[in-house]
């Protein structure tokens, strides 16, 4: 298979699964969210957390339906393009998959059905515990999920017999070097993404004037969840960093864009790495800043990326570009989460204009640092796609370049009419809000059908639009 | 007593077989009401054919992750044979799906603008149905393959086997939606349907037919395994429980009979899936891949067996539930929607 070819097929991967990150990062976060307002009016007896949990339910039916179509179609790209790492990888691969399949099945076939029909069909108890069941239903498929995707950084538990992989130890491999690290850092950022939406949303509602009890309870929730895990999450980024720095060193070295492993790493703000000329363009930076990140030590030393062959490093550019995003939206979530509590604290939160209007657009922030960060180690890991074990060219399906470009065009056909419509009744719900007629649970009730519930929520929006 | 390494792949192989069959049938009738959209223009009757299904299809439709996941799972290497192999006509019927399974909904929120979304119904169920067709014949009439990889051509499926099963499919399917409406709705939609199940029921016995003729002349080994003794006598019970539920299904219609068009069809189905089985066992990927060589680690089977023994059974059962809640005749502005 030429080159081309693979390019296409990774192109087609990374545009599909980018696609389908969005949703479930934002549903994971939002599953708590509702359980977390579900439960509070269980011991308040407040309704507005009632109203909010129903709103918010119905934004979850949205984005959850998007999230499982688009994740069906992964499940079968492993095979359709990536076929030798199928073979290559399969046996552990496959049951960790696999289980990430059959936590899917479980949660859409009972407890999200109740979650999304049965406002007024079961115990209002039961409704509160099948919430926090869905809740931590999609932390167990991120799970799988992670797990699997770890142990293609970081390979452990396996014996490798004619070039194929061979599980040796089940608890190696779900719990692989890099997976306590990616878990906990991908969940914190699935849950900050959700709860800066929350915060931008209950922004927007009070720059508006509405539904304004709703959208204190808003801003505060999203607030108080990002004063606290934004600052977490550079604790656990930056464990996660020395982890990476530990078993996949040259990916290091191109985040940092650290060209020569002798001396200290300056910490590098900005600058255009050169791949070719092995040195930095238009560099500013930090003085030993980098070395002490890494190493925790000022003079600390670690490898740099002329340490390593070139044929063995990753692209620099978009790793080192990437990181760049990554870290600046964190710092700016550190930055919207003190200033928040600050004000907060002073009792001026709800009438600062000039902190909330620049919120009601900060929705997006999270979604970007998902995918930059993805992008960091996805990108950072190659050209390997199971860590010194097997390279991407050597991974993919033996399939011709005018079917892959076909699919391609396809995909991108399919999903930019099919997701952009999902995303406009998802705004379009939001420009409606939660205080809108209550919408009765449509009396079917329609337990394995996620995308019914999107439905009713859409045709609210609809009505919204009108 | 053989070792695990002989049952593991037998029980998984079993596994696929129940959803693949769950699925056929299952997604088969709804997609089929997707194929028999064209034929019933009026708004009236294209939102009660909705209505019946509306509560169901997407439990239809996670069938088939169970089935492509549970090959990649249980039977890696065959995975990343047929999906290489079959690619195009893989694609294509994930994203017609993709546009049907969201048309479902879009649909009613779009009313009264909901032409596109009628036709994106229709052409998504028609397109998915004859996909999976051409998948079924380019895997029956087998994969290129060497060194355990897919070595052919991206249009090697393309062949007149391979269209004439996705043809076939869609009489197939049709016959299961217009018997599932029978059973499901009443008046002059019933007598629609019934119309129509006549002619899905004899086009696709003549299919049928063609299929089983087709395949021992171009396949020596089918030839062998039904055309010769002893075998063709232990046998001989599928084609003729095949004939009698046909005519069981042709009665049904004839008599104006509820369930048992539908139930026959669907006899039909579980009769024509397993001559199928019969005509490749042990192969996964006919003639290059049997169930042993394409199996996964025997602990990775095993790791995966225990997860399923337990889901599946709630999983049926679950199902089971939903059909039970959603019993009887579906009458037009009583719908789910």
């Amino acid at each position: 298979m030429d080159m081309d070819a693979v390019l296409l097929a990774r192109i087609q991967f990374a545009f599909t699964v980018a696609f389908h990150i969005i949703f479930p990062s934002f549903t994971i976060g939002l599953a708590a969210f509702i359980a977390t307002l579900l439960v509070r009016w269980r011991l308040t007896g407040e309704d507005k957390f009632h109203r909010l949990a129903r709103f918010w339910t119905k934004i979850f039916a949205v984005s959850f339906a998007m999230g499982v179509v688009s994740g069906i179609v992964l499940s079968y790209q492993f095979g359709t393009n990536w076929s030798k790492f199928s073979e290559i990888a399969g046996n552990v691969i496959g049951p960790l998959l696999g289980y990430e399949v059959l936590t899917a099945f479980f949660l859409e076939a009972t407890f999200l059905g109740i979650m999304l029909f049965g406002w007024t069909k079961v115990p209002p108890n039961l409704h509160v515990t099948a919430a926090v069941l869905v809740a931590v239903g999609t932390s167990m498929s991120a799970f799988w999920i992670l797990s699997a995707n770890s142990w293609m950084h970081t390979p452990t538990g396996h014996e490798m017999k004619d070039g194929i992989a061979y599980p040796v130890d089940w608890l190696a491999i779900v719990f692989n070097p890099s997976f306590p690290y990616r878990f906990a850092h991908m969940f914190t950022a699935a849950y900050l993404t959700t709860s800066l939406v929350v915060l931008s949303v209950g922004a927007r509602y009070l720059m508006q004037n509405r539904f304004i009890e709703e959208a204190k309870t808003m801003v505060r929730m999203g607030l108080g969840m990002v004063a606290v895990l934004a600052p977490l999450q550079m604790v656990i980024g930056d464990a996660h960093g020395l982890n990476t720095a530990k078993y996949q060193p040259v990916k290091v070295a191109a985040m940092e864009a650290h060209w020569d492993g002798s001396k200290p790493a300056d910490l590098v703000l900005f600058a255009w790495p050169d791949a070719k000329a092995e040195k930095n363009h238009f560099e500013i930076s930090i003085p030993n800043l980098a070395s002490f990140i890494i190493t925790h030590d000022m003079n600390g030393l670690f490898k740099g990326l002329k340490d390593f062959k070139p044929e063995e490093r990753p692209p620099i550019l978009p790793v080192f570009l990437a990181f760049r995003v990554m870290v600046g939206i964190g710092l700016l979530m550190i930055g919207i989460g003190a200033i928040g509590a600050v004000l907060w604290w002073r009792k001026t939160l709800f009438e600062t204009g000039w902190f909330l209007r620049p919120l009601t657009y900060a929705w997006p922030l999270g979604f970007i640092a998902i995918l930059a960060g993805w992008w960091v180690t996805e990108t950072g890991r190659q050209p390997y796609l199971i860590y010194g074990v097997l390279k991407t060219v050597d991974a993919v399906s033996n399939v011709a370049f005018g079917a892959v470009l076909t699919s391609l065009i396809l995909f991108v056909l399919v999903y930019s009419s099919v997701f952009s419509m999902g995303i406009l009744y998802i705004n379009k719900l939001i420009e409606k809000g939660p205080a809108g007629k209550s919408v009765e649970p449509p009396n079917e009730a329609l337990p394995s059908r996620p995308l019914s519930a999107a439905q009713g929520a859409a045709r609210d929006a609809m009505g919204a639009a009108e | 007593m053989q070792d695990i390494s002989y049952w593991l792949p037998l029980v998984w192989a079993a596994i696929l077989a129940i959803a693949v069959t769950l699925y056929v049938i299952l997604d088969g009738f709804d997609l089929g009401l997707g194929i028999l959209f064209p034929f019933a223009p009026e708004e009236e009757r294209r939102d009660v054919m909705m209505n019946t299904v509306a509560p169901f299809w997407d439990g239809n439709e996670t069938w088939l992750v169970l089935g492509g996941g549970g090959l990649f799972v249980a039977f890696p290497k065959a995975y990343g044979v047929i999906m290489s192999g079959l690619y195009l006509p893989i694609t294509i019927m994930l994203l017609a799906l993709v546009f049907r399974g969201v048309a479902f909904e879009f649909r009613w929120v779009s009313k009264p603008k909901h032409q596109f979304w009628d036709l994106a119904f229709s052409w998504g169920s028609i397109v998915a149905t004859f996909a999976q067709g051409v998948v079924l014949g380019g895997l029956l009439q087998g994969i290129t393959v060497q060194n355990g990889q897919f070595a052919g051509g991206a249009l090697d499926w393309l062949t007149p086997f391979a269209l004439f099963c996705g043809f076939a499919l869609l009489a197939g399917y049709t016959l299961l939606g217009a018997t599932w409406l029978i059973y499901k709705t009443e008046g002059s939609l019933e007598t629609f349907a019934r119309e129509k199940a006549k002619t899905a029921l004899l086009v696709m016995l003549v299919a049928t037919a063609i299929i089983s003729l087709w395949t021992p002349f171009a396949m020596p080994r089918v030839a062998e395994r039904w055309f010769t003794w002893p075998n063709m006598l232990y046998l001989s019970p599928v084609p003729l429980l095949t004939a009698y539920a046909a005519w069981k299904c042709w009665q049904g219609l004839q008599l104006e009979k509820q369930l048992q068009p539908f139930a026959s069809a669907i006899a039909l189905f579980l009769l024509g899936l397993l001559g199928l089985v019969i005509s490749n066992v042990p192969y996964l990927v006919p003639y290059t891949l049997t169930v042993w060589d394409a199996a996964a680690a025997p602990s990775s089977q095993m790791f995966m067996l225990v997860g399923t023994l337990l889901m599946l059974p709630v999983i049926l059962g679950y199902t089971v539930f939903v059909y039970w809640t959603f019993r009887g005749k579906v009458r037009h502005g009583e719908g789910y929607h």
